[in-house]
Parts: structure tokens; sequence; C-alpha cells
């Protein structure tokens, strides 16, 4: 167990990031020099092991590098400096179904696919069941693929992969492929791989996977290696990361943003004016006060509910219901009416936004705006989150 | 060169079924299905023999000791091993480029994938030739009998042929113009080779003319075209049934030598860059 499955040692690789690129011979000759570029470090003197049977996780912002080194030990980038040792058969998962022939049948595609992945030709005889049956194409098989619907096509590329048995599978964010009961198969699929004490690396935005599935991580930023070791303390530390601009202001709330406006407040009004507690059917109108520190055009006002244990429930913005807002300066207040409360008793937390037209850049987004509690109403309703006021008949 | 060979040897699966692939993939949906890879060539014949045989009345050289003298025939002995050339460099060239997502997401041997289009198309010519012999045998000819000797000389072909493909399909990644260059060059080289003409009328015309650089006249410069000589080596055993000559067979197989070990070496320097380039 102790020794590496795979070690990256000092591993650099660049790109050229081209400014203008002589892609065409027109180009070459008409400028009669050479491109211009830029190298970009995509890797930096990245070093660390991967324990033999251990589940690693890669993670990092985009354009981190962390794809890139996935795919330098797919071997299919290879590094500027440094090496990558591999103990055992590699099979990298970053695409399923590449390779594939839309006219040729599913059964010709297993085989092809499966010796483009390094399977001989025995070897796929011997799993050809296994792999149909994991797929569940069985109908469909001897048809052509380009008859197959996203779906089929995705599972029986991942099915083919996932039998290559290797020692070693390097796997890019296709766990989110198919239906329910295809990822759950999935998951069998890699539990029974650790079991059978093979290596899996990961690249993944999904912190709840990564956070269930790894053991170790390497935490990639800009091309460097920031830390690595045992997954749950260094996952923690890069989701606390990913907000760089974050404070906490003399409330305790947490805000990011660039702050040319900020709110200063959301309230939560019912019929009796301000309150906290809500019942279930309530009218409720939240009211965001903002403070705008210059004049800003076209603002967009956000409002966001999570329930106490994280999950996002609801969001709606001023531009996308249709609300425009000509522009905001000095202090003031914009409202979002809530006919009916449609959530069951429990606690729940308002977030508040003031983003820019293109709701890309954040002027302001207040994480915990208000807290909303529930009590009983009417419907009552069994339990969950939300009350749908459902009828039986 | 041998590190290449030596990798796709480990996949012999892997060519199989990509050759498979090209093969079955290309005539898929189809009524005539593989007929169409002898349709080609047989309207071209047909084609060529009206318009430089019929209107043009080029004058061909009887088969000795053969005793052929037929200008579909003779047009075919040069048009078909031209017609696998081409093919090969164009299927090479596009090798690359149309499996860019392949190249991308999985590593594997890329040769595996010029030489997978290469094989399926040694199979459809290999047909076209033997068609091509059963033709020659009803005319008389005893072409049979130098089916060994012809097969060394399709294997040089290849050689030639998968050399320049391999060069051409890494020059294609980095410059998109290569293929509709070598668009333009391959038409001009078509009329450069002797296929729908005999080498006799350069030679004619080439000495009207006389030498043009020193003692080099254009019927020398003529045959420094390494087509021109396979043709020739290709016309010698078909349409003459006798040897070809030993100096051209030499200068063909130095020619097949050269583009297989620049090719493979060039291939081989691009080869890991190939996931960036394209």
């Amino acid at each position: 167990m102790s020794e590496a499955a795979v070690t990256v040692d000092a591993v650099t690789k660049k790109f050229r990031v081209y400014h203008e690129r002589n892609q065409t011979l027109k180009a070459a000759v008409m400028r009669r020099r050479r491109s211009v570029y830029e190298d970009f470090l995509a890797l930096d003197d990245v070093s660390f092991d991967i324990p033999q049977g251990s589940t690693f996780g890669l993670v990092g912002d985009n354009g981190s590098g962390k794809s890139t080194l996935l795919k330098c030990l797919a071997r299919i980038l290879y590094p500027d400096a440094g090496a990558v040792r591999t103990r055992g058969r590699v099979a990298a998962l970053l695409e399923v179904g590449s390779g594939f022939h839309p006219e040729l049948s599913g059964r010709d595609n297993v085989y092809l696919n499966g010796s483009i992945l390094g399977m001989n030709r025995d070897e796929i005889d011997r799993k050809f069941d296994a792999i149909v049956d994991f797929s569940g194409v069985e109908q469909f098989i001897d048809q052509p693929v380009k008859n197959y619907s996203s779906g089929m096509y995705v599972r029986l590329g991942f099915a083919v992969a996932i039998h290559v048995d290797p020692e070693i599978l390097l796997v890019d964010e296709v766990l989110a492929v198919g239906d329910a009961a295809f990822q759950e198969k999935c998951t069998e699929k890699f539990v029974e791989f650790r079991r059978d004490g093979r290596t899996v690396v990961v690249v993944s935005h999904s912190m709840p996977s990564l956070r269930n599935m790894c053991d170790n991580v390497a935490w990639l930023s800009h091309g460097r290696l920031v830390e690595t070791g045992e997954a749950k303390p260094i996952l923690e530390r890069y989701l606390d990361s990913t907000r760089t601009d974050t404070t906490t202001d003399q409330d305790g709330a947490v805000r990011w943003g660039s702050g040319e406006a900020r709110i200063d407040g959301v309230d939560l009004l019912g019929a009796s004016g301000s309150a906290s507690s809500f019942r279930t059917g309530d009218e409720v109108t939240v009211r965001i006060r903002y403070t705008a520190h210059e004049r800003i055009e076209n603002p967009v006002f956000g409002l966001a509910l999570e329930s106490h244990d994280g999950v996002y429930l609801w969001a709606n913005n001023t531009r996308d219901l249709g609300h425009r807002i000509e522009a905001i300066s000095g202090t003031g207040s914009v409202d979002c009416t809530i006919p009916r409360l449609a959530l069951q008793p429990g606690s729940f937390q308002v977030m508040a936004s003031i983003v820019d037209q293109s709701t890309t850049h954040v002027y302001d987004y207040l994480r915990e705006g208000a807290r909303l509690n529930v009590d009983f109403g009417t419907p009552v309703e069994s339990g969950g989150y939300l009350a749908l006021d459902g009828r039986w008949s | 060169m041998i590190t290449m060979v030596r990798e796709l040897r480990a996949a012999p699966e892997l060519l199989a079924n990509l050759t498979r692939r090209e093969v079955k993939g290309k005539y898929k949906r189809t009524v005539l299905g593989q007929l169409w890879s002898l349709v080609n060539p047989l309207a071209q014949m047909i084609i060529f023999t009206a318009v430089f045989s019929f209107v043009l009345r080029v004058p061909i050289p009887t088969g000795d000791p053969s005793g052929l003298h037929n200008f579909a025939v003779f047009l075919l002995c040069g048009l078909l091993p031209w017609g696998f050339f081409v093919n090969v460099i164009n299927g090479g060239m596009d090798s690359l480029v149309a499996n860019e997502n392949l190249i991308k997401k999985v590593a594997f041997p890329r040769a595996a994938l010029p030489l997978a289009s290469a094989f399926s198309l040694t199979l459809s010519w290999s047909i076209e030739m033997v068609v091509l012999l059963v033709a020659l045998t009803v005319l008389g000819a005893a072409s049979l009998l130098w089916t060994p000797a012809l097969v060394l000389v399709m294997a040089l072909l290849f050689a030639f042929a998968f050399g320049v493909a391999l060069l051409l399909s890494v020059a294609n990644v980095y410059f998109r113009d290569t293929q509709h260059f070598v668009g333009i060059l391959t038409q001009a080289w078509f009329y450069a080779t002797p296929i729908v003409y005999p080498t006799s009328l350069v030679l004619e015309q080439s000495e009207k003319i006389g030498s043009l650089i020193g003692s080099w006249t254009l019927y020398d410069f003529y045959r420094l075209n390494p087509m021109e000589r396979f043709v020739e080596l290709f016309r010698s055993l078909l349409y003459d049934n006798r040897w070809p000559p030993l100096d051209s067979t030499l200068y063909c197989v130095a020619w097949a030598l050269v583009a297989l070990v620049v090719g493979a070496a060039v291939f081989r320097r691009h080869e890991k860059k190939l996931a960036e380039a394209l």
C-alpha cells in the first residue's frame, strides 16, 4: 500500500498562447515571421505521489491546471520538464464514446472503442456481455449508434471504458452521465474498484462527490501545487479560499462583491410589519435596503433561499422577472412580494445580491441577509422543504 | 522508426479495428457498397479512354513480349497504382485532423490512424488489381505469372505512399492549407506521370529540344519523378510481362526508404504535440 501508483515529479507544462497564429500558409508567408505567442505555464513544477489503492482527487479553480495534469497522467499531453511515472495499466475516462463511428453498430463500436482503449480481442470477447449489460442497450446493440439517444451513446461509451480494468483509472467529471439508475451503477463500479485496491484519480467540481469518494487530494492553483494530503481538511480549506474577496463584516455576515453598491439589510415584512417568523401560506414581502456609492445603471437585484442544511431552494432576480431598474444612486430599497409562502415549517436563509446587467459582475452579495422562520400554517403537509398544497382524490 | 513499429505491433487489434471502421464506414448506406471502389476506376477508365484514345489518339506501345495493344489496360496499369498513391496521401492527411477528438481524449499510438487509412485503401486497391489481372489474362497476357513480383512492387509503392502520407498528415495539422495545396500538386503530378500517355512521347519532344542544363535533357528531368518509375515498374510486369529495369527498381526502393524514414522521423517528432496542436 505504501508504494505510489503514480509519481508526479516536478512536472512543468507550457502552452503557447497565440496572439497571431500562422495556421494558414498565407499567414506564415505574408507575415514572414514566426507566430506571435506567449508561454503560459499551465503546470509549474508540480510534484506529488498518488498512493496505490487510494481514490485521489484533483481540485482547483477553472484554469488551475488540473485537467492538464490529468492529461499528462493519461499520456495525451507530455510535460515540458519533469516526469510522470505510473505503475500499472492506465485507463482514462476523459470523454466517453470518443472514436465511436456513427454508422457502425453498437457491437462493432464496442470492439473499436475497446481496442482504442487498449483491450485485445479476447478480452473484449470475454467482457462483451458484461459491457452490454452494464450499458443497458442490449436491444439496440446491432443498430448503428447514430440511432442511439445521447444517453444510450454515453452509457455504452462509459460501459466500455469502465471495463478496461486498469490498475489506475483517470476520470474527468464523467460521473455525471445517465439517469439516476445508471449513476448508481457507476458509483457501485467505483466502489468495486476501490475494494480491489485499484487507484482512481478524479477531477471534479462537485465538492459533495469528492468529499464522499476521495481519500487524498491535491489542490492546484494557477498551475502550482498548493497542498496535497488527506482529503477532508484540504477540501475545507479549498472551499474557504474559493471566495478570495469574501469578507466578514462587523455583524458577522459573510459578503463579497466589488462594493460600488452595498446591501444594508434585508427585511421580511408580513401583514403586521417587520417580522422574522411566518406561517406557511402567509404573504411575505422581502425588502432589500441598499446604498449605492455611485450611480449604477441597470442594476439587477436578486434573492435566493437556502434551507438550514444548505440546500439551494429558490432564486429570483429582477432581470429574469422583467422588472427593469433604470439606475440607482444613494440609498433606497426594492421589494419582492411572495403571495403565499410555499415552505414547510423550518428555518431558512435568505441571500440577497446586487449584480450588473449581465449578472456576471457582483457589486455585493450578502450570504445571510435574513433568517426566515416558518411555523405551521396552511396547508399542513407531511414533510420536506416545500408546501405545494397537494390534494388527494 | 523502430519504436513506432514496436508500438504499432503491440496494438494489432487497434489497427484491425480502425481499418475495419474505415472500410465499413466508407460505403455504409450506399446501394452498391464496396462495389463503389471498383466503379470509380472503371468510370475513370472509360472517360480517359474516350478522351485520350478515341479523340486525341494517343499512340501506345505494344506489350513486349505480351503482345498486348489495348489502351484501357495500358491506362489501368498506371491509373490504379496512381489512384492508390493519391488516396493514401489524402487519407493520411485527413486522418489526424478528422480524428481530433480521439487524439485529444485517448492515448494510443497515433500512427495507427494514417496506417489504418492506408490499410483500408490497400484492400480496395488489391481488389482493383485482381480485376485488372483477370482482364489482362482474358486479353491473353501472362500477367498472372508475375503476381509475386507485382505484390513486391505494390508493397514498395505502399511504403512510398505511406511515408509521404505520414509527412503530410503532420503538415496538415499545422497548416490546413496543405490539403488544398496537395490537391493542386497531385493534379499536376498526374500529368507529369505517364498514365494517359506513354513515356516515349516525352522522349521524342525532349530529343527535339536537346539538352537543357549541361547535358541534362527534359527527359532526364522527367525521369526524376518517382511515380514515373513506379508506373514503369507496374507496366513492365503487367503490360509487357517482363522484369522491370534494375535502375528504376533501385530508384523506387530508394525513394520508398527515404519517404518512410523521413515520414516516420517527422511524425515521431510531432506525435507528442498533436493533442495540443490540433
